[in-house]
C-alpha cells in the first residue's frame, strides 16, 4: 500500500501551517521529514493518519492494505501515550480489544511483539515504573501489534536522554532489517534522519513547503554512529537548514 | 583569604509525607485538655462538657440499645440518597464533559443550584414528596448532586487529550475511548470529589432529621439541643465526626486499590 500526498495545504485560522506539498511515500521503506521548529512537520503527520483534517488537497491511499493489518495508519506518539493504569501488556491488548480477535490469538500476538521489542520481562509492569526509553519500546510493540501498513512515527525519540537514543534506533534498524515496513518519521533531530531515513524529505519554515527530498543508498544495517558518508549528508542537511532555523528561532509567535 | 565555609542547605519542604499517629495525638491532647479543664475548673460546665460525661452518656446509650435506633435510619438515609445523587451526578457529570451541547445547556443551571443552600428548600421537599423518608432522601440527592456534577466534568476535563487521539489513532469505538480512556483518567477527579460529596451529604441528613424525623442522629442533637443537655449534644455531634472519618477513610481505601497506578 503506497500514499500519495496532493497538494496538502493547512492553516490555522490565518496561519498557514504547510504550503502545497505533494510526496508520494513508497512501502517498504522510511521516509524522514525534517525542518525547522514551527514549519508543520507534526502537522503533517497528523494529516496523513486522519487525526487532523487539511484545508486543502487530499491524502490518498493507492491499494488495499494487507489483509492481516488490523490498523493500517498506525501512530508512535512521541510522548508515548500509554494508558498509566493499565500494565505493559494490557496497554498493547488495548489496541486489540476492539477488534474481532479471539483471546488466545490476542495473546500469542502480544507475546510475539514484546519479544521483538525485548519486553518480555516487563509484561506485567505498569508505565510508571518504566523508564522512557522502556515506554517507547511499549509504544512501539503496541503499534507493532495492530501490523500496520505504515508507520507514523511523531518524533519517538526527542524525548529520550542521547544513549537511549543510540540504542532505540539500533532496535529500530534491526527491526526494520529483520521485517521492513513503511514509515514516515518526523524528527528535527538530523542525526535520526541520516541514519534512519531512505529519503528525507526537507521541509521549509512556516508556511512548510518541501526544499529538498535527499535519497540515501546505503542499506540501515550498514550504517554506523561514526560514519563519513552519513557526516556528510548531515553537513549537506545542516547547511541547508541553517538560516531557516535561525529565523524561525528568532520569530515572535503569536498565538 | 579562602574561608571555608559549607554551602547552606535550601532546599527540601514541600514535600507531605504521611506522619502516623500525629492525627490521633491531636485528638488525644485535645479532649486531655477539655478533661483537664473542666475538672479543675477554668473551664464551667455551662461551657463545655465533659469529655469522660460525653462518653458515659454515649455509653448509657449504647447499652439501652437507642444508639442503633437513631443510627440506623440515619445511615440508610444517607446511603439511598447520597448513592441516588452521587450516581446522577457522576452520569450527568460524564456527559457535560463529553458533549458540547449538554455542557452548554447544563453548566449554568449546575451553577445557579448549586449555591442554594438546599436546608432552605427542605418545605418544597416536604410538599413534593411527603413528611416521611423520601423527602429526605430527595434532600441529600439534591445536595450530592451538584458538587458531584462539578467535580466530575472538571475531571473528565482533565484527562489527557493525547490518550484520547491515542485511542483514537488505534480506530478504537466511542464507547471503548469513554469506558477505557476517559472514565479511568478521569477517577481521582470523580474520587475526591466524592469526599466533598459525602461530607456535604452528612450536614444534610442532620438538616433533615431536624425537622420531622421520630429516630436519627439529627433528631437526637435537635432534642438534646432544645434541652440544653450538652452532654447529649456532643454526643450527637461526636458520632457525626466519626461518620465522617470513617467515610474518608473508606474513600481513602478505594482510592488505594482504584488508583495503584498513580506515582
Amino acid at each position: 500500500m503506497d500514499l500519495f500526498l496532493e497538494n496538502i495545504s493547512h492553516s490555522y485560522g490565518e496561519t498557514e501551517v504547510l504550503q502545497d506539498i505533494s510526496l508520494s511515500i513508497p512501502s517498504g521503506k522510511i521516509l524522514c521529514i525534517v525542518g525547522p521548529s514551527g514549519c508543520g512537520k507534526s502537522t503533517l503527520l497528523r494529516l496523513i493518519g486522519g487525526l487532523e483534517r487539511p484545508t486543502s488537497g487530499q491524502v490518498i491511499q493507492l491499494g488495499s492494505p494487507p489483509k492481516d493489518t488490523i490498523n493500517p495508519l498506525t501512530y508512535v506518539f512521541q510522548d508515548f501515550a500509554l494508558l498509566p493504569w493499565r500494565s505493559v501488556e494490557k496497554n498493547i491488548s488495548l489496541v486489540l480489544e476492539d477488534h474481532d480477535i479471539d483471546r488466545a490469538s490476542r495473546a500469542e500476538i502480544i507475546t510475539g511483539v514484546l519479544a521483538r521489542t525485548k519486553l518480555t520481562d516487563f509484561r506485567k509492569a505498569l508505565p510508571r515504573q518504566l523508564s522512557g526509553g522502556m515506554k517507547q519500546r511499549v509504544a512501539l510493540a503496541r503499534a507493532l501489534a495492530v501490523n500496520p501498513a505504515v508507520m507514523l512515527m511523531d518524533e519517538p525519540l526527542s524525548a529520550l536522554d542521547s544513549q537511549t537514543r543510540e540504542l532505540l534506533m539500533d532496535d529500530l534498524v534491526s527491526l526494520w532489517t529483520r521485517q521492513p515496513f513503511t514509515a514516515v518519521y518526523v524528527t528535527h533531530n538530523l542525526n535520526e534522519a541520516v541514519r534512519l531515513g531512505h529519503s528525507i524529505v526537507v521541509l521549509s519554515r512556516r508556511p512548510g513547503c518541501i526544499r529538498e527530498i535527499i535519497t540515501i543508498d546505503k542499506p540501515l544495517e550498514e550504517r554506523e554512529v561514526w560514519d563519513g558518508e552519513l557526516d556528510q549528508k548531515q553537513k549537506y542537511l545542516w547547511n541547508l537548514m541553517r538560516e531557516e532555523a535561525m529565523a524561525a528561532d528568532q520569530e515572535l509567535l503569536n498565538v | 583569604m579562602s574561608e571555608r565555609m559549607p554551602v547552606k542547605f535550601r532546599g527540601g519542604g514541600f514535600a507531605p509525607t504521611s506522619k502516623r499517629g500525629i492525627g490521633i495525638l491531636v485528638f488525644v491532647a485535645l479532649i486531655g485538655f477539655l478533661e483537664y479543664g473542666t475538672r479543675v475548673g477554668f473551664i464551667s460546665n455551662l461551657t463545655m462538657p465533659r469529655p469522660s460525661d460525653v462518653f458515659s452518656t454515649f455509653i448509657d446509650l449504647w447499652s439501652s440499645g437507642l444508639l442503633w435506633q437513631h443510627l440506623a435510619p440515619s445511615l440508610m438515609r444517607l446511603l439511598v440518597g447520597a448513592s441516588l445523587g452521587i450516581s446522577a451526578g457522576i452520569g450527568i457529570g460524564v456527559l457535560v464533559g463529553l458533549f458540547s451541547f449538554i455542557r452548554a445547556g447544563l453548566v449554568p443551571l449546575v451553577s445557579a443550584l448549586f449555591p442554594i443552600p438546599k436546608i432552605a428548600l427542605l418545605p418544597l421537599f416536604v410538599i413534593w414528596f411527603g413528611i416521611d423518608e423520601t423527602s429526605k432522601y430527595a434532600l441529600i440527592a439534591f445536595g450530592t448532586f451538584t458538587p458531584t456534577v462539578v467535580s466530575t466534568y472538571g475531571a473528565v476535563d482533565n484527562v489527557d487529550r493525547s490518550l484520547i487521539r491515542m485511542g483514537q489513532s488505534f480506530n478504537l469505538s466511542w464507547l471503548s475511548i469513554v469506558t477505557k480512556i476517559v472514565l479511568p483518567g478521569a477517577m481521582p477527579g470523580i474520587l475526591s470529589g466524592l469526599r466533598i460529596s459525602l461530607a456535604i451529604g452528612i450536614i444534610l441528613l442532620v438538616a433533615a432529621e431536624m425537622l420531622g424525623a421520630e429516630y436519627g442522629i439529627g433528631a437526637y442533637i435537635l432534642e438534646a439541643g432544645s434541652l440544653y443537655d450538652l452532654e447529649r449534644l456532643f454526643t450527637g455531634v461526636a458520632i457525626l465526626s466519626v461518620m465522617g472519618v470513617t467515610i474518608s477513610a473508606v474513600v481513602g481505601l478505594i482510592e488505594k486499590r482504584l488508583l495503584n497506578w498513580r506515582v
